[in-house]
C-alpha cells in the first residue's frame, strides 16, 4: 500500500517519508502535507523516498504542484534516496531542474 | 531462436487500480530470465505502468487490456493491446515542464514521451477497434 510514513521537522525542514508506489494517491498526501504546512509557514520541504522504488507519471506530475506552491513561497523541494530509475523518469520529465536531489537524508539536511 | 520458438507471456489485465503493478511484476520475472541488467529492467518496467496507464485512461472502455512479453536472445517485445476507440498517436504533444509550471496548464501527459525515451523502439497501430503499442528493448551486451 502507499503511504507517509512519517512527518518530521528538522531546522528548516519538513521531511516527509513515503512508502510503496508513487501514484495519484500517494501524491495528493504529499501535496496535502505541503499544502497544511505552508499554513504554518514553513516552505522547505525533503521527500525521502527510500520506500518508494516505483513511481508513476500521475504521481511525479503531483510534484510539479508541489513546486509551484513552494515556488511561490520561495520555498524548496529536495529529493533524496530516490531509485535510478526514478530518478531517471524524474530527470526525463525535468523534474530535478527545479528539485534539489541527494544521495541520503543527511546530505538533504546539511544543504 | 527461430519466429517459431520464440517463448512468449501473455497477460489479461482487468481496468482496475494499480493493476499495471501486474505487468511489472511480470517483467522482472522475465528480465531476470534474459539476464538484464537492473536499468534495464526498471526502464522496461516504468515504460510499462505508463503504457497500461495510457491504455486503461485512454481507451474510454472497461474492456481488459491485453499484454503480450517475446523474449528473444537480443531483445524483449512488449505489445500493450487496448479494446479502446483507437487514437492518433502523431497528435500528441511534447511536454515541456517549463510550459506546465505557472501556465495553470494540466500537468499530466508524460507517458508517451517517457515510453519513448526509455524503450529502443515505439510503435503504435490505432483503429476504431483499440490501439496495440508495441516496444522493445534490446538486450546491452556487457
Amino acid at each position: 500500500m502507499s503511504k507517509i510514513i512519517n512527518t518530521e521537522e528538522q531546522n528548516k525542514y519538513v521531511i516527509v517519508k513515503t512508502e510503496g508506489y508513487f501514484n495519484k494517491d500517494l501524491g495528493e498526501l504529499v501535496i496535502s502535507v505541503v499544502e497544511e504546512k505552508v499554513q504554518e509557514d514553513k516552505f522547505h520541504f525533503i521527500l525521502d523516498l527510500e520506500q518508494s522504488k516505483i513511481v508513476n507519471s500521475i504521481g511525479a506530475s503531483i510534484l510539479i504542484e508541489v513546486i509551484e506552491i513552494l515556488q511561490d513561497k520561495d520555498g524548496t523541494l529536495s529529493l533524496c534516496h530516490m531509485a535510478p530509475i526514478i530518478e531517471k523518469t524524474f530527470s526525463i520529465m525535468g523534474l530535478t531542474k527545479y528539485c534539489n536531489t541527494f544521495a541520503t537524508l543527511d546530505q538533504a539536511l546539511a544543504q | 531462436m527461430s519466429n517459431e520458438t520464440k517463448p512468449s507471456v501473455e497477460l489479461r489485465i482487468p481496468i482496475l487500480k494499480d493493476m499495471e503493478l501486474v505487468a511489472t511484476n511480470t517483467a522482472d520475472v522475465i528480465a531476470k530470465y534474459m539476464q538484464l541488467s537492473e536499468e534495464e529492467s526498471g526502464e522496461i518496467s516504468m515504460a510499462l505502468i505508463e503504457a497500461t496507464i495510457n491504455a486503461f485512461e485512454h481507451s474510454e472502455s472497461q474492456k481488459d487490456i491485453f499484454i503480450n512479453f517475446t523474449i528473444s536472445d537480443d531483445e524483449l517485445t512488449i505489445k500493450v493491446i487496448d479494446q479502446g476507440k483507437g487514437f492518433d498517436s502523431k497528435g500528441i504533444q511534447i511536454p515541456d515542464i517549463d510550459s506546465k509550471l505557472k501556465k495553470q496548464e494540466r500537468k499530466r501527459g508524460w507517458g508517451v514521451m517517457l515510453i519513448k525515451e526509455l524503450m529502443d523502439s515505439v510503435d503504435y497501430e490505432s483503429s476504431n477497434d483499440g490501439t496495440t503499442l508495441t516496444m522493445t528493448k534490446k538486450k546491452k551486451n556487457e
